[in-house]
């Protein structure tokens, strides 16, 4: 059978569409022209610049702070969610967590960091807490990653062989037993690539973060928006490549680890 | 007995995420919809209480103003209708896009599927607010297009396309894509090749065959697909404001500038409803397609 040539085509230029921008913002970080859009030889000195640039560092300490606490937050919490999901079709109360668990993936984010933000305050004028700031900042970052690492750890459990659990409850194992050294092990890639993508989504969150944050909590994509705000800058270029490199290595080695240890299942 | 058991259990594991989840995800949404009924004030909070009791017993305060407002004030519904339009528009474009991707990554041979998906999803994990910011380079005036363009004598003068609705579409497509791919791949690779074959036996051209076969079978992931990306696109901030100019209105940075900008936080409230009303249908749908799925 003669295969057509457009699907071919077309991912071909999808496949340019994605990476095209990603790799010129790459190759202009290393612009010596301030005129970012014109190239006038190779240079890091924006590397430079930016590792004495106080504000951006303070921002993305803050940054990594905010996201590793949160990821961690959404993760228990999400695979609380998942396990209770995969375990019953029926308990009370498991279609509202479906449905609360549904919404953060696609609400709009100006809707729920405005949501956010007005019970924050709504709290804060009743009983005087919570302060607004990088607490307020992780509370919201990871509502919105719950449902994201629920997902994940529901298609783990979803894929995975119950009787592996089943027989060990037949030998005598207690439930808490089970649990810690056949179900953990099992979903534990889906563990950690849930925190990955919490912490990810955490790290780039402009939005929520404006809403929920109080002064003198700057997260790094609040930096990066006003700083892009008035234009481009060979600095949020270089800044920019740090972070693509930082995220692709970790995703490379995260699917590495993962088709690797599928094989050593398989085999 | 040992359903109850397990019913017992998950509702255990399930209190905590419950309780989070209704404190920090459906509360704040009954707060959203309070504060649509508050006027504004210059305070701390700045707006008023809904309901007023003094030593003359209580007075109902709560004011349907800013929805009249929202009616009436022509700026609002175009922001709203020109999202829903934007949203849309850039769905069909990620559709038309994403169907061919998908289609050939399903059908590449099975140990190039999992790289290939994985350079869909790679740029996703890349900051959005980065990968929005990369087009200013790319679409500005003396930017590397037009310099491009003018380079190869294309064009003479450069091209307006900053600030303009179709630099914002190309900043929805390109963020939003992936989203697109993934359930679309999901339900292509699923489906049943044979019936192709069998097609072809009966006497199908292979166009024939992707029409009266594979798209229909398509339509879980069509349907999921262009949910996903038109839901939080009508709401989208980042890229209107980046990339779009003063026509390119949409709700999500009206919204944004009423609530930073103006200080105006019941309209802002308002706005927020009327939005979640509008896509509270959509999300209902895609929850829909998304059970259907997993059953079948």
């Amino acid at each position: 059978m003669r295969r057509s040539r457009v699907p071919l085509a077309a991912l071909a230029f999808g496949y340019a569409f994605l990476y095209t921008p990603i790799i010129l913002l790459i190759v202009y970080s290393f612009n010596a022209s301030r005129l970012v859009t014109v190239w006038a030889g190779f240079s890091p000195r924006w590397y430079g610049e930016l590792a004495h640039n106080a504000q951006i560092l303070d921002a993305a300490w803050l940054s990594l702070r905010v996201a590793a606490v949160s990821a961690t937050l959404a993760t228990l919490i999400g695979t609380l969610a998942a396990l209770a999901i995969a375990r019953s079709t029926r308990f009370p109360g498991r279609s509202v967590l479906l449905g609360l668990l549904a919404g953060p993936l696609v609400m709009p984010e100006v809707m729920l960091g405005l949501a956010l933000l007005l019970l924050f305050v709504t709290l804060e004028t009743t009983f005087g807490w919570p302060r607004r700031g990088a607490g307020t900042i992780v509370a919201a970052h990871a509502t919105f990653s719950i449902a994201y690492v629920a997902v994940v750890v529901r298609a783990k459990l979803a894929d995975m062989d119950r009787s592996l659990e089943e027989a060990a409850a037949d030998l005598g194992a207690p439930p808490l037993a089970v649990f810690l050294r056949i179900t953990m092990p099992l979903v534990a890639p889906a563990l950690g690539a849930g925190w990955l993508l919490s912490f990810t989504l955490s790290l780039d969150d402009l939005v929520v973060a404006s809403f929920v944050s109080g002064p003198g909590a700057t997260t790094l994509p609040m930096v990066v928006y006003s700083s892009v705000r008035l234009g481009v800058s060979p600095q949020i270029n270089a800044l920019a490549t740090i972070l693509i490199l930082t995220v692709a290595l970790c995703v490379g080695t995260a699917a590495w680890l993962i088709g690797r240890r599928n094989q050593t299942v398989l085999h | 007995m040992k359903r109850g058991h397990a019913a017992r259990t998950a509702f255990r594991l399930a209190a905590a995420p419950l309780v989070w989840l209704l404190v920090l995800f459906a509360a704040p949404f009954a707060v959203v919809l309070k504060i649509s009924f508050a006027e504004p004030v210059v305070g701390q909070p700045p707006y008023t209480r809904l309901i007023e009791i003094g030593s003359a017993g209580w007075r109902l305060l709560a004011t349907g103003a800013n929805y009249v407002l929202l009616a009436t004030d022509a700026l609002y519904v175009e922001a709203y209708l020109n999202s829903l339009r934007v949203a849309a528009t850039a769905t069909l474009v990620c559709l038309l896009i994403g169907y061919p991707m998908a289609y050939a990554i399903a059908r590449a041979p099975e140990r190039w599927r999992n790289p290939l998906l994985m350079l869909v999803v790679l740029p996703f994990w890349t900051s959005f607010l980065i990968r929005v910011y990369a087009w200013i380079g790319i679409l500005s005036t003396n930017g590397i297009l037009n310099n491009a363009l003018i380079a190869l004598g294309i064009i003479d003068d450069p091209l307006p396309m900053m600030n303009t609705n179709f630099a914002v579409y190309i900043g929805i497509v390109y963020s939003y894509l992936p989203f697109m791919v993934l359930p679309l791949y999901a339900t292509l690779v699923r489906m049943d090749l044979t019936l192709l074959e069998a097609a072809a036996d009966l006497g199908c051209r292979p166009w024939q065959a992707f029409r009266k076969v594979t798209l229909p079978l398509s339509w879980p992931g069509i349907a999921a697909g262009s949910l996903l990306v038109f839901i939080p696109s009508t709401g989208e901030f980042v890229i209107p404001d980046l990339l779009g100019g003063p026509d390119s209105l949409m709700i999500g940075k009206v919204l944004w500038t009423e609530f930073f900008g103006n200080r105006d936080w019941p309209v802002a409230s308002a706005l927020a409803t009327v939005l979640l009303v509008v896509l509270v249908g959509p999300m209902l749908v895609l929850q829909a397609v998304e059970r259907r799925q997993e059953q079948g």
